[in-house]
């Protein structure tokens, strides 16, 4: 299981990880970042591209 | 026999096309060598909230993940030579390391100003952790900032100065700034915002030379007028760092010239195997657009291009699957963001090539989408908020709408 953090002093809710995983990050009706915190190991390959497309650098894989 | 891949540039292009080979099978050798002292760390924080706070790598730099922890690191120790034939690079202590395939990554250093009383203390670039350091040290309150450039990153550092509680004032050579992206009244916009905070702007105005024998006292405009100064911040573009590469046949004439598969090109227009261009050196034709090569300074290019090489160049060094990776298109959608006092400007696309801009959605001093059209079409979008509105538009931008 992979656990995901995102740092929500840092998120400025620009949505990049949305177009990489979708499943685990959305944008909610007021343009804020929603995230699931943990998610089942084939999905690190789009975490990590999450991680790496967002400009704040927010996003933490917990291993 | 075991393979080795030589990256030249150890910033954020040459990390992610390290995972990129791994995450594509390579187990091979990997050196990665870099001319800065520090691992790779990300840069736009250097020009906004780390300068504003204190700056430590810590704070910026990358994770390292598990993938590329037999990496080898060499940095601090710039790259002086190659020689293509003989597959090898050579750094400034002398050694030389041969590779099978070779990654150019040693992106850009910023343009100095060159005047003839240049040789004063005070001035600053922000291109690097050490330049982030070293300008924060400076930016005290009360001090007088002049920023040379207007583009993104001379704005940024204009609205962090003034967030520390500096006077500043912004020169550039420009109508507006950040016109040259963004076109007149975007731009125009912007500076309001900036001068509403207490910016002051010398546009269409260059700088003729500096004061100060020893310390920095003042800048000196082309119209004669004397800006008193302590500080100095110089974001007046770039240079390519290729000239590591002027004894070979690579062309050279605009960063690297690279083909579909950022395969770097010769003079003659041939496309070396095993040598790949990566970051704000590559200069590719983006099937998104035209057929043009240019370089594209965005942030994502580096992460794009770095995921593009790892799977080719994995497999010229397989021999497996090599012509059919080779043939696939290339079309990373080049992505900008901007931080600049309370405003989230984000775009995306190619809004310079417009020849036609329009308000898609809000209006002028509030949030707004500005698109940018050639020919009738989309090419580019800007905005100040509206998330949802842009990341409909990069989708059509991407042709998948």
């Amino acid at each position: 299981m992979l656990k995901i953090y995102v740092d929500m002093e840092k998120c400025q809710h620009y949505g990049q990880c949305v177009f990489e995983a979708p499943d685990i990050f959305k944008l909610n009706d007021d343009d804020k970042l929603e995230y699931v915190a943990t998610a089942d190991d084939s999905r690190r390959t789009d975490i990590e591209s999450a991680i790496d497309v967002c400009p704040m650098q927010a996003i933490v894989l917990q291993d | 026999m075991s393979k080795s891949v030589v990256i030249v540039g150890a910033s954020m292009g040459g990390l992610r096309t390290a995972e990129a080979l791994r995450n594509a099978g390579f187990t091979d050798n990997i050196a990665v060598i870099g001319d800065e002292s520090h691992a790779p760390y990300n840069r736009p924080p250097l020009s906004k909230e780390v300068l504003a706070k204190e700056v430590t790598h810590e704070a910026v730099a990358f994770k390292q993940r598990q993938q590329t922890a037999d990496v080898v690191w060499k940095f601090g120790s710039p790259v002086v030579d190659a020689n293509l034939d003989a597959k090898t690079v050579t750094t400034d202590d002398g050694e030389t390391f041969s590779y099978d395939g070779l990654v150019i990554a040693s992106g850009l250093r910023p343009r100095r100003l060159d005047v003839p009383n240049g040789n004063v203390t005070g001035r600053h670039t922000v291109r690097s952790l050490d330049d982030a350091i070293g300008l924060r040290a400076a930016l005290v309150p009360g001090a007088r900032v002049v920023v040379a450039g207007a583009g993104f990153i001379g704005c940024e550092v204009a609205a962090t100065a003034r967030g520390l509680g500096c006077e500043v004032t912004a020169v550039a050579i420009d109508e507006y700034p950040m016109v040259r992206p963004l076109g007149p009244t975007f731009a125009a916009d912007l500076q309001a915002r900036h001068e509403t905070h207490g910016v002051q702007f010398r546009l269409r105005r260059g700088i003729a030379d500096l004061e100060g024998d020893g310390a920095l006292t003042g800048v000196l405009l082309d119209d004669g007028e004397l800006l008193p100064a302590d500080v100095l911040v110089e974001a007046i573009s770039s240079h390519c760092n290729t000239e590591w590469l002027n004894n070979t046949n690579l062309d050279l004439s605009n960063g690297v010239l690279a083909d579909r598969a950022l395969r770097a090109v010769t003079v003659d227009g041939n496309s070396v195997d095993g040598v790949h261009v990566v970051g704000d050196l590559a200069r590719f034709a983006n099937p998104l657009f035209d057929d043009v090569a240019r370089r594209i300074e965005h942030w994502n290019i580096p992460t794009e291009t770095g995921k593009r090489v790892g799977p080719v160049l994995n497999a010229y060094l397989s021999g497996e699957g090599y012509d059919e990776l080779v043939a696939q298109p290339f079309t990373p959608m080049p992505s900008f963001w901007s931080d600049q006092y309370d405003l989230k400007i984000q775009g995306f696309g190619m809004p310079a090539l417009a020849d036609e801009i329009a308000i898609i959605e809000g209006s002028i001093g509030g949030e707004l989408v500005m698109g940018y059209y050639r020919g009738g079409k989309l090419v580019g979008v800007v905005g100040i908020g509206l998330t949802s509105t842009l990341m409909k538009l990069r989708k059509e931008l991407m042709g998948d709408a």
